[in-house]
């Protein structure tokens, strides 16, 4: 090797991968977009495909792992960007902030199938500010008795926040486990019900 | 995640044969990774006011094609691969335009600006390189700015190993002759 290139500057691609972004985006090639937020739960991995939010990922879950899940399950055409992610990062800002109650960011539940999906879709009936039991929400979705499936399909919901899974809780009224970790959990119901009682 | 048995994978990175199952890394992690080098690769081959043209051209071809490459290939060589197939278009566009040759000019050093010698040095850099051969300065880059090895290179641009190295060692000692900031 020579040396004659040893001292050249580091190539600066921020500006060149934006471009490239938005070109994909216009061929129909910008299958997963993803971004980060970094939020008073710590950072998180928001990412979409062009039919919407597809992901919302907690560090704790490993965002490297998250992007490789997606990569394997959705497309490898995942590129980093804020195209259509930057409005639902603002949204998520606000409702941290507790200026917002409700999304309304178009989401892609391509990740959760038959029962788990079903679950997921009742999430969204559950207010902000209150809660519901796992066997509520069975009974919401359908089936009484699936009490261990609907606290699968809330352990494995690809869109925690947005889908309120943090709102089911235990019969007995203790809040249970939470994808992005028991603390988050009770972190965001203490943030919703100290919104509600304002 | 088991695959039929397979003969050894080919030497070369195969961009068109149907994926296999295995897992392909996020795209993102290609740019992450191999991006700042496919940028010098094209500043050198394609010149620097066409680099960044020929970047995007390249990763867009790339993350076409992306969910098709086999997983097992070397992804630098690939997106090199990609790369040179642009500056190939690029290289025939612009020798409609009769290049002269016949007398190489000075390298214009430039006044650097004060605390910038080194974009200064760069540019001059890059501008030498302009001044070589398309074989040469292909060779100088597939080889000094992205690593391939020389059998690659010479498979790139179509001859032997032997010429490979040789384009790849004229380029370099054209670029010492004619470029003095880096001996400097």
């Amino acid at each position: 090797m020579t040396d004659l290139f040893a001292d050249l500057p580091a190539e600066a691609t921020g500006p060149l991968r934006a471009r490239l972004a938005a070109a994909a985006a216009q061929r129909g090639l910008l299958d997963v977009a993803y971004r980060t937020l970094d939020s008073p739960l710590g950072s998180l991995l928001l990412a979409a495909t062009p039919a919407g939010l597809v992901t919302i990922a907690y560090a704790v879950q490993d965002h490297d792992a998250v992007l490789a899940s997606l990569a394997t399950r959705i497309s490898p055409r995942v590129i980093r960007t804020g195209l259509g992610l930057d409005e639902t990062a603002r949204q998520i800002d606000e409702y941290f902030a507790g200026r917002r109650h409700t999304f309304d960011t178009p989401i892609d539940l391509q990740l959760a199938r038959g029962f788990r999906r079903t679950v997921l879709q009742h999430l969204r009936q559950v207010g902000y500010g209150t809660t519901t039991s796992y066997a509520g929400l069975a009974a919401a979705a359908g089936s009484p008795n699936a009490v261990r499936a609907v606290g699968t399909a809330c352990a494995t919901n690809p869109l925690p926040i947005v889908l309120p899974c943090h709102r089911v809780i235990r019969s007995d009224g203790s809040p249970g486990h939470y994808v992005g970790g028991d603390a988050a959990k009770t972190a965001l119901l203490a943030l919703e019900t100290s919104q509600e009682t304002r | 995640m088991t695959s039929a048995p397979r003969p050894a994978p080919p030497p070369r990175p195969a961009a068109d044969r149907p994926g296999a199952d295995a897992p392909r890394p996020p795209f993102d992690q290609l740019i992450s990774d191999h991006g700042a080098v496919v940028l010098r690769v094209c500043r050198a081959v394609c010149g620097p006011i066409e680099a960044d043209d020929a970047w995007q051209e390249t990763f867009l071809s790339a993350l076409e094609a992306y969910p098709r490459l086999a997983p097992c290939s070397d992804p630098r060589g690939w997106l090199i691969t990609i790369a040179h197939r642009k500056a190939i278009d690029q290289h025939r566009r612009a020798q409609r335009i009769p290049e002269p040759r016949a007398e190489l000019p000075d390298i214009p050093t430039g006044h650097g600006i004060p605390g910038d010698d080194r974009r200064q040095q760069a540019a001059d850099l890059w501008a030498a390189v302009a001044t070589l051969p398309f074989k040469q300065r292909a060779a100088v880059a597939y080889h000094h700015l992205a690593g391939l090895p020389y059998a690659a290179v010479g498979e790139l641009i179509g001859c032997s190993e032997p010429a490979a190295r040789r384009s790849a060692a004229d380029g370099v000692a054209a670029l010492r002759a004619r470029y003095r900031g880096a001996l400097a």
